[in-house]
């Protein structure tokens, strides 16, 4: 119930963090929202020396217009996600998705950035940000990069961020008005998913990404290209865990994760086609 | 290291490990034991309390985090003359508790949950406690003086 | 008018909603150590070392204990009838018998110390084989105890009864079916942890807190181990956040902190993690059921046999005495001819079985309202017709069993009857047929399950008193302990009713061994109907002596006295105006003893609530997911005291009989590793799961008490968990589907479909 001990530092902003990294290596994590990293503590399942706390780097909130996507601040919480006009109305997907995410209390404090620097294949937001074909901007002691989605996610709670680089920013393209479908199953609503299903619609670049049916979260491939080719959402879905282990846990076996893949991703793509009123 | 934090409009200054939980510095710095812990892995709700008046779970935030910041407790929703607040009437017209654990925790999500939603209905309520766990009343009644609060309340 | 059948609002409420409530672990006992302790990983090993050096030597740890310090007996479950080589020690000694079982206790200044002090304990573990299943410990898996030869703890041998079945049971019937069944096990999941705190004071006096059911029984418990008089003893019970019948008695964890105590010379205190109380907290239910049922062709029911293997857990105890229960309630509503139950209880290498919310009597409805479905389907009855042709009838009351409960007064066809008229039972058989017809994926399903069960069995008295005092307040104690149920509330409105009191002028006090001197607890639904009944008795004894005062102060004759419950005085009847006071005759009486009052009542039998649930479900036929979408549950606890407090025990009841049935389960990997040991993992049922629940009203009282009740703290879980599993079941029995068994989990609902697909 008691984390292990730990010296705590202030980073001002995402500079200062990065230069925090540096000096305190491996044996640093970064707090942001901290609903992904305190869990873990409490049950003493990671115990880092250190905890470098970016929560009050109030830059890093935001959410903008950047012309031809919307970047949104790494450190904003996932109810101004949701409840963000801007991202309503260019990249409705997110806010709908970022509501999904665990309950409203987790909502008031989780960032978009935790959750996608986390890396966990169970969690909704990066795969919504991978179907949408965005990306990552990382800032590291020799300045910033942007990572394509497709490249973010290396392995089970692994990214392609260094040690020493802290997540800046996400940005995720405008819909231009495609319709769009997240299938999330669950046991109850405030459950991870067993499976979940993103899909967007041509106009946004007609991804598909699978939540918890690998160890990262995964684009269906073959299902969009399937898609592309002018298949029924049936025929596409039947390929959805084409290529995929699916985990095997407490709630499905991967035998049930695949025929779900398949029914959630021919109900994806259904809502997909059907477009948004 | 020392950590000031506005709990229910009195500032509370105290030195504690940077690992101290906010639910541990209000139940045991501040002294209030209203608000409950039911669970370690942020599941239950019972420690929910308003953070710059939204819901959060205290077990799951460092005082540290809160440092410089207000709470509001269950002990400080009543106005200071003892008028409940109305999901506390409620609560209490519904018969909306029974052993009372989840109550506390209950109560503030039902808080934050009725501010941030113009309207609500009972899918609504059912959804936004989704977070809070109650093994005694079936959520039934609780349901109902959410509702309840929530329509009186404009 | 009386008080008695209205909707009283709680007098406990206030406390709970302005400050919140005070449990064991709010307590400020100054000086006190915390309590960690270091649970085994393994489900079972030998102990080839424990390793403890580190750890006694962390910051602010003051003392590490393992098994071999500990001097106090191992205690011997089922009420000392499981056989001694399975008595349980305070700690794991030699051996560990489950994941979670205590291994070592760590005293420290701070929990933060405790649980740093934790991690440095080594512990080498030798596994050895574990058993997980029942079924395997019955035959050929491990063998938990080697003293004892066999993992059997206790079967109906015990209690004079046969394992060998009649043969000729189902000699004649056209008709029989058999179907095995999984009462699977679940968490009690209180949502306050267990907690325990102990002081010895300078005079040698015990003082404990502890978070139970049971004040008196933890006292006497104390006063066996420690070797005290009783009156050296003092439990005080703060406020508990809920038992189900788990808290119910002691566990060594909470004994050893008094052990602790004295030991060490200072107060010590302990109070669990959830992680802990998944595996340290006893479990519930965990039958295996095999159930054969056997009538005629056209529905009439002859023959039953129930045979249940119990998973008793590692320490057998009250859970391995359930089926004992199970087999009491054997035939539920149903009149059957002829009707025998064989069980065996085991040991396995999982946590202990306990009471949970109906202790063994879901276990009864459950296996008969499963096969009654299966019986219905075979010969293609409506399974609410079968039921109703079976029942024993509303004038055969009392109505004694062949397994020998005798049913105080029931009208089993009549809950039926409303819980069905108030679902529209044919509107809704009319809506799943145009749903097949249309060949929606969503499958529509309507389960029905009638019960009774017994309550007022935990025991046969209760102690309740009233005092009037001088200022005209009252103060009434009782012998239970409540943890939700409003009995404030209910005492008090007894009293206020037969006095006249204002309910705000009445003090209700449970819960603390120096103020109320004797008491049973809560569990099995007892409480109004003996603590009650005791307050009732008490205040209708202090009614007479207020009007014997009366009569002597109005020099009346007492059989003119009126008490005027209206405005809380008594008065000469015809003449209003000669009258007193409560405060009045209180006062004249305080010289001479008071007014006041004690009861230790004494149950004229056990009652038997009843009841009819039906449930609607969407089961979504591609993924297995079941949704809740309708319950209608018609429950008879007699007559009803307060209408609120009721619906509350029902509501609460009914939302963990479904989750037994649609979500929760606590699991173990094969090698007995547990999987739902938090409450992430395990499925606790939350809101958006369940739909508001539709109560109808019914009341027969009943004749055995004053009061006319029954319990009803049980019912809700008893009938509803069948009645969703069969909803379940007919939602997709166009596709073959006979059974699921519980939790009716999506994988487990779409494995059944392709398997009566096939």
């Amino acid at each position: 119930m008691i984390p292990a001990a730990f010296d705590y530092v202030r980073a001002g902003s995402a500079e200062e963090a990065v230069s925090l990294l540096g000096q305190y290596g491996d044996d640093a994590k970064l707090l942001a929202g901290g609903h992904s990293l305190l869990p873990l503590m409490k049950l003493r399942l990671a115990s880092p020396a250190v905890i470098i706390d970016v929560g009050r780097v109030r830059d890093l909130s935001y959410v903008r217009d950047a012309g031809d996507h919307v970047a949104i601040g790494a450190l904003t919480r996932h109810c101004d996600v949701q409840r963000d006009p801007l991202l309503q109305a260019q990249v409705p997907l997110l806010p709908h998705v970022a509501g999904q995410v665990g309950d409203p209390q987790v909502r008031h404090r989780g960032t978009i950035g935790g959750s996608i620097a986390h890396g966990d294949p169970a969690s909704d937001l990066p795969a919504a940000v991978l179907a949408l074909g965005g990306s990552l901007v990382a800032r590291g002691p020799s300045g910033e990069r942007v990572i394509p989605a497709g490249s973010f996610f290396e392995g089970f709670l692994e990214t392609a961020l260094a040690p020493d680089e802290v997540l800046t920013e996400v940005r995720v393209p405008k819909m231009d008005g495609a319709g769009w479908s997240f299938q999330k199953f669950n046991r109850r609503a405030q459950d991870w998913a067993i499976v979940g299903v993103v899909a967007v619609g041509p106009q946004a670049g007609g991804g598909v990404a699978l939540v918890n049916m690998a160890s990262t979260p995964v684009r269906a491939g073959a299902v969009e290209r399937a898609v592309a080719g002018g298949a029924s959402p049936a025929d596409a879905a039947a390929s959805a865990a084409e290529g995929l282990d699916p985990p095997s846990d407490l709630n499905a076996t991967p035998e049930f994760r695949r025929h779900l893949a398949t029914v959630l991703t021919r109900r994806a793509l259904e809502e997909v086609a059907a477009g948004r009123p | 290291m020392k950590v000031t934090i506005t709990v229910n409009g009195r500032e509370q200054t105290h030195d504690v490990e940077p690992r101290q939980l906010l639910v541990h510095f209000i139940r045991e710095n501040a002294g209030l034991t209203g608000t409950n812990i039911g669970c370690d892995t942020t599941s239950c709700g019972a420690c929910t309390v308003l953070l710059e008046g939204e819901s959060v779970k205290s077990c799951t935030v460092l005082a540290v985090q809160a440092d410089g910041g207000n709470v509001t407790t269950i002990e400080g929703l009543a106005a200071p003359d003892g008028t409940l607040h109305p999901v506390q009437k409620a609560f209490h017209e519904h018969h909306g508790l029974q052993c009372g654990y989840c109550t506390p925790g209950m109560v503030m999500a039902a808080v934050s949950l009725i501010e941030e939603n113009a309207s609500l209905d009972e899918r609504g309520v059912r959804e936004g406690l989704e977070g809070n766990l109650c093994r005694c009343t079936g959520y039934h009644n609780i349901v109902k003086a959410v509702l309840a609060a929530a329509g009186g309340s404009s | 008018m009386s008080i008695l059948g209205t909707r009283v609002l709680r007098v406990e409420d206030p406390k709970f909603l302005t400050v919140g409530g005070t449990y064991t672990a709010d307590l400020d006992i100054p000086g006190a150590l915390h309590v960690t302790y270091v649970r085994s990983a393994s489900p079972h090993a030998r102990l080839a070392g424990v390793d403890v050096s580190a750890a006694a030597q962390a910051p602010g740890v003051v003392a590490v204990v393992t098994g071999a310090d500990v001097d106090l007996a191992p205690q011997v479950g089922i009420m000392g009838m499981a056989p001694a080589p399975m008595a349980r020690p305070y700690l794991a000694t030699g051996v560990v018998r489950f994941a979670g079982e205590p291994i070592a206790a760590i005293v420290a200044e701070t929990r933060a110390q405790g649980e740093d002090a934790a991690e440095l304990v080594v512990i080498d573990y030798e596994p050895l084989d574990a058993v997980i299943d029942p079924l395997a410990a019955m035959d050929g898996g491990p063998v938990v105890y080697p003293d004892h030869g066999s993992n059997r703890a206790i079967s109906i041998a015990a209690v004079g009864g046969s394992t060998d079945p009649d043969e000729h049971l189902f000699d004649g019937c056209e008709v029989v079916v058999r179907q095995e069944i999984v009462n699977r096990r679940v968490a009690p999941c209180p949502l306050e942890t267990r907690a325990a705190a102990a002081r010895w004071e300078a005079d040698g006096r015990l003082t404990y807190w502890v978070s139970t059911q049971t004040p008196h029984g933890a006292k006497s418990k104390l006063a066996q181990v420690f070797g005290l008089e009783a009156d050296q003893v003092h439990v005080i019970v703060p406020d508990v956040g809920g038992g189900f019948g788990a808290k119910i008695g002691g566990y060594p964890e909470e004994l050893l902190v008094v052990w602790l105590a004295k030991r060490l010379g200072r107060p010590v205190r302990w109070s669990e993690s959830r992680s802990e109380s998944m595996l340290g907290l006893g479990h519930g239910r965990a039958q295996y059921q095999v159930a054969e049922l056997g009538g005629t062709r056209d529905g009439r029911i002859q023959a039953y046999r129930l045979t249940v293997v119990q998973d008793a857990g590692a320490y057998p105890d009250m859970g391995a005495f359930l089926p004992f229960l199970t087999r009491s309630m054997l035939p539920g509503v149903y009149d059957i001819e002829r009707q025998e139950c064989i069980w065996t209880s085991v040991v396995t290498n999982t946590t202990p079985v306990v009471a949970y919310r109906g202790a063994g009597r879901p276990e009864a409805a459950a296996a008969i309202e499963r096969i009654l479905d299966v019986f219905a389907d075979e010969i293609g009855a409506d399974p609410a017709e079968v039921r109703r042709m079976n029942m024993i009838g509303a004038d055969r009351f009392p109505f004694t069993t062949p397994v020998g409960s005798t049913y105080d007064v029931g009208d089993y066809a009549g809950a039926l009857d409303r819980a069905l008229e108030a679902a529209d039972y044919k509107a809704l058989r009319a809506a799943q047929q145009a749903r097949r017809a249309s060949g929606d994926r969503l499958a529509m399903g309507i389960g029905v399950a009638t019960y009774v069960e017994v309550t007022g069995a935990a025991g046969n008295t209760e102690y309740g008193s009233v005092e009037v005092r001088s200022d005209g307040t009252a103060v009434v104690k009782c012998g239970t302990s409540p943890h939700g149920q409003g009995h404030a509330t209910a005492w008090a409105m007894i009293v206020s009713d037969r006095t006249g009191i204002p309910l705000d002028r009445i003090t209700v006090v449970h819960n603390d061994t120096d103020v109320v001197p004797r008491g049973q607890g809560t569990m099995g639904s007892s409480s109004l109907q003996h603590g009650g009944v005791a307050v009732l008795e008490a205040a209708d004894t202090v009614v007479s002596q207020a009007r014997e005062l009366a009569a002597n102060l109005l020099e009346a004759n007492v059989d003119d006295i009126v008490v005027d419950t209206a405005t809380g005085r008594l008065h000469v009847a015809g003449t209003p105006t000669a009258s007193k006071t409560w405060a009045e005759l209180a006062s004249a009486a305080a010289g001479r003893g008071g007014l006041s009052a004690e009861s230790d009542m004494s149950s004229q039998g056990n009652t038997y609530p009843f009841g009819a649930h039906v449930v609607v479900v969407d089961v979504d036929t591609e993924t297995g997911k079941v949704a809740v979408r309708r319950v209608v549950a018609c429950d008879d606890a007699g007559r009803i005291l307060n209408p609120l407090l009721l619906e509350g025990q029902i509501h609460g009841g009914l939302a963990q009989g479904i989750a037994q049935a649609l979500l929760e389960e606590v699991r173990y990997d094969d090698d007995g590793n547990p999987l739902t040991a938090n409450l992430a993992d395990y499925a606790f049922v939350s809101a958006p799961e369940l739909p508001s629940f539709e109560l109808v009203q019914m009341e027969t009282p009943t004749p055995l008490n004053a009061l006319g009740a029954k319990g009803i703290g049980e019912s809700g879980s008893i009938g509803s968990t069948p009645a969703v599993q069969n909803a379940v079941v007919d939602a997709l029995s166009h596709l073959n589907v006979r059974h699921i068994d519980m939790p009716t989990t999506p994988e487990r609902v779409w494995a059944a479909i392709r398997e009566a697909q096939k």
